[in-house]
């Protein structure tokens, strides 16, 4: 794995990526020696595995909303597919394997709807497109909750779910996807994606098909979403169609955006910052909402590109910032 | 037969709640190409004012009906000077994330305040509560009201909109904002006007709902809401006679759906229907294509 | 030798007939101008040509590699692949992308790396990413550009924006080249200097060129052959000499300078 890798800037920067490595092993190893010490107790983990479903779900819908442009408000339906596929799975069969076919059944099918959903609605623009994607998802809530009753148990949802999420899975599953979704926006083919964000009609004139490249975003976004909920519902042992509702994809979007559209760092800090926020606010459900939905006005107002805007967090961009607030302290320098 | 007539009737009250509101919709969108997601929170405000206005004021129906109608204008009102104005030359992702935004707020700060519980409407009285029978069916007064008044509503509405400079000066502004400005019309104005009447007719249709089903909770403009949405769509987004069409439509398949199918699936078959409109003809029922120029 | 033939070409929308029973050819390698006043329908042509456009009735063949091919009411992204380029009247850049990414997304459709290589950063991707790059700085650099290589498109200059065009344009390695006004908003000394490049890049890249412009000067210097198009048809056609004394053409610009 160590080889030289060449990046955009032309520089030989396999140090980084070993540097990289390093770091997610060392996270691993570090916060799973916690827990088996008992340092980090199930209520903080539990958190934890918000952080990472919802870093999952928000860098997911980041591809297809904040590097694509196509504004999808359904997300939620897409991670209720991983979720249920993943539980009735793992209820019938209850060994690693069964979690592990279970993880990747739920994301298979995600896709699968993905792509039936996607090829349609995606000629769509604009709202259009967000109003296709809110009834999208609530046809696959009625779905689970009264078309197929006998193996989802309808409204009355699934219990006892096998917790086979554990710290390791949830770091795996989480760090794979931000991996394997920051690579895909540095190729051709994430930046096809992008190019139709910026300028539908001049991307085809260049050769990239809108259409092939809208369905390739949507899918892949689903299919993360898919891993999302069946990461959920394997630790959180409870799932029930009101769960994937139409608030649920708010919760995404607003991380979406508060992190930045466009960018796989800001909704990383973003899904951080608002799981904290919501398990503070537990007990005040009305509250939170209240909050989402002020920040999401005020965020709009004042600072639409979010936290991070497009732009992802690295050494150069921390220098940058740095310096910049040296500059102003230090006056004429 | 009489079943069928009489699920006619229902669906034409039902209609014209959704009727009311898509108005609303479709005359925001045709103005400034905005989605209001907090339209169907303006009609649970009107419900609750209603609400209010019957049980704590003790006020008859209709003074209660004009106080929520006017309470409504004002908040829609308001909502466009605060989020949507500023965010008038923003992208129109940036807009329906803000309504957004300001649905959750107007939806959680009344569950806040007031408690989620379900409130009962107070009954009418009088004349007000009989039902009427022709043959075998049934119309109760407050399908009556909700129909006349309706009625009276559109016409209204359709005076304004054809008969006085306000109304013209809507038009204008939906079909060339810039034009119209150059003509001398107050786009700011005129924004606030259709924003003040179509709230309005969304106030007007929660008391209607209040009385005529009772039962009312803060989350109650939520599915309505996105219903007239797929109404105003269906009979042609930014057109009037669309959203008036549109609501009717999607009552009635919402009655014959729960009336001779099953009730679960209604919410599917609305969906369903916003997605074959879409993909067959996303200008609805009246609507043009338009298409972008190069 | 044609390299690309237009035949009775028509296109109507509703009742307005933008562009009405249009014919044209292009020889391999010839630089053509498409001239007329406001309104005459030229981008319409344009926007039919790389299939933006539906035509209403009418063909046009494309003669590649030996073979003929019909390519009206083909997809924009399938006529590209084809190899006809375009620039945009309103200048279409990525604004908020980098110049670099801007000719790279160009080169997308000729890419061979598939999904998975995208995902896991394979060695067919770390080499075609590197043949990519060192691609679209080559071409900047021939095309004088490649110093603002990391600026945001949206913040060149007007000019350099326009030069970008073309520059994108080039990147999916053409054989045709369609040349929206490249130089409206231009003063005489960057029209000057885009006249020479468009001669130039048409030698250097073997180009077949067809020109919508304005300017005049532009056009009679370096076309070799004119078409003239006023109200949705083909009014006059031939070199620079007899178009500028073609009293129908005088006619339908009534009085601008020639």
């Amino acid at each position: 794995m160590v080889k030289n890798i060449v990046n955009a800037s032309g520089n030989s920067k396999w140090l980084s990526l070993a540097g990289k490595w390093i770091t997610l092993l060392l996270t691993l190893v570090i916060v799973q020696v916690l827990i088996s010490a008992n340092i980090i107790n199930d209520y903080i983990f539990s958190t934890l595995v918000t952080i990472g479903v919802n870093i999952i779900l928000a860098v997911s819908l980041n591809l297809i909303t904040g590097f694509t442009g196509q504004f999808s408000l359904g997300h939620a339906g897409f991670m209720s597919i991983g979720a249920y596929t993943c539980a009735i799975i793992t209820l019938r069969y209850s060994t690693v394997f069964g979690f592990v076919g279970g993880v990747i059944a739920g994301a298979v099918f995600a896709a699968i709807v993905g792509f039936f959903v996607g090829l349609p609605t995606l000629r769509l623009k604009g709202d259009y497109l967000a109003i296709a994607t809110i009834g999208m998802a609530e046809i696959i809530k009625i779905l689970f909750r009264n078309v197929l009753e006998d193996i989802t148990n309808g409204a009355a949802g699934l219990s006892e779910i096998p917790q086979f999420n554990n710290w390791i899975w949830l770091f795996v599953f989480t760090a794979g996807t931000v991996i394997l979704i920051s690579n895909f926006i540095k190729s051709s083919h994430g930046r096809a994606c992008i190019s139709i964000r910026e300028d539908e009609i001049a991307a085809e004139a260049m050769g990239i098909s809108s259409t092939k490249y809208k369905v390739i975003a949507f899918v892949t976004g689903a299919f993360f979403a898919g891993i999302a909920g069946a990461l959920y519902s394997s630790y959180f042992y409870y799932i029930s169609p009101d769960l994937f509702g139409f608030q649920k994809s708010i919760d995404i979007l607003v991380i979406v955006v508060l992190g930045g559209m466009g960018s796989i760092s800001g909704s990383i800090i973003s899904a951080i910052l608002l799981a904290l926020i919501s398990t503070y606010l537990q007990s005040f459900p009305e509250l939170k909402m209240i909050i989402y939905g002020v920040l999401l006005v005020v965020i709009m107002l004042f600072r639409p590109q979010g936290i991070m805007g497009s732009k992802e967090l690295s050494l150069s961009l921390l220098k940058k910032w740095t310096e910049g607030i040296k500059g102003r302290n230090g006056g004429a320098a | 037969m009489e079943r069928f007539l009489q699920q006619i009737i229902n669906g034409i009250s039902l209609g014209s709640i959704y009727a009311l509101i898509a108005l609303g919709y479709t005359m925001v969108y045709g103005i400034i190409k905005l989605i209001n997601f907090a339209h169907g929170d303006v009609y649970m405000i009107g419900a609750y004012v209603g609400y209010f206005c019957m049980t704590t004021l003790k006020l008859g129906f209709f003074p209660s009906l004009l106080i929520s109608m006017i309470v409504c204008a004002l908040l829609g009102v308001t909502i466009e000077k605060v989020a949507y104005k500023p965010l008038r030359n923003a992208t129109r992702i940036a807009v329906l994330i803000t309504a957004i935004g300001v649905s959750l707020v107007i939806e959680y700060g009344t569950m806040f305040f007031v408690k989620p519980d379900p409130r009962s409407y107070p009954l009418l009285t009088g004349f007000m509560a009989k039902s009427y029978h022709l043959g075998n069916l049934v119309f109760s007064s407050h399908q009556i009201l909700i129909i006349s008044i309706t009625i009276v509503l559109m016409i209204l509405l359709q005076f304004i909109v054809k008969k006085t400079r306000i109304g013209k000066a809507m038009r204008a502004v939906s079909l060339d904002r810039d034009a119209a400005q150059l003509m001398g019309i107050s786009v700011d104005r005129t924004i606030s006007f259709t924003f003040l009447v179509g709230s309005a007719l969304a106030g007007a249709a929660g008391i209607l709902v209040g009385i005529y089903y009772n039962s009312i909770n803060p989350l109650m403009g939520v599915m309505p809401g996105l219903r007239a949405f797929v109404a105003a769509v269906f009979g042609g987004i930014g057109l009037i006679p669309g959203a008036m069409i549109g609501g009717y439509f999607i009552g009635l398949v919402e009655v014959m759906v729960s009336g001779y199918g099953n009730s679960m699936y209604r919410d599917a078959v609305v969906f369903a229907i916003l997605i074959i409109i879409l993909i067959v003809k996303p200008s609805g029922l009246l609507g043009k294509e338009t298409r972008e120029k190069v | 030798m044609p390299i690309l033939s237009v035949n009775k070409l028509s296109k109507s929308f509703g009742g307005l007939m933008a562009v009405s029973n249009v014919s044209m050819e292009l020889e391999q390698g010839e630089l053509v101008g498409l001239i007329g006043p406001n309104g005459a329908g030229k981008t319409t042509v344009f926007n039919l040509l790389t299939g933006m456009y539906q035509p209403t009735s009418g063909i046009i063949t494309l003669y590649r590699d030996q073979k003929e091919e019909q390519i009206q009411g083909l997809k924009p992204y399938t006529i590209c692949k084809k190899g006809i380029a375009r620039t945009f009247q309103n200048i279409r850049l990525f604004r908020d992308l980098t110049v670099l990414d801007n000719v790279r997304i160009a080169m997308n459709k000729n890419v061979k790396y598939g999904l998975l290589s995208s995902f896991f950063h394979s060695r067919s991707y770390s080499d075609e990413e590197k043949e990519m790059l060192d691609n679209s700085i080559h071409l900047l650099e021939i095309l004088k550009l490649d110093h603002k290589k990391d600026e945001l498109a949206k913040n060149l200059p007007y000019g350099e924006q326009r030069q970008l065009e073309i520059i994108r344009a080039l990147a999916t390695n053409p054989c045709i080249l369609l040349l929206d006004e490249p130089a409206a908003g231009m003063n005489p000394a960057e029209t000057a200097q885009l006249t020479e490049m468009i001669g130039w890049i048409r030698e250097n890249f073997k180009l077949t060129i067809l020109l919508i412009e304005h300017d005049m000067s532009l056009v009679m210097k370096i076309c070799e052959r004119i078409y003239v198009l006023d109200y949705g048809m083909v009014i006059a056609e031939g070199t620079p000499a007899e178009i500028k004394s073609n009293k129908r053409v005088i006619e339908a610009y009534l009085g601008e300078e020639m």
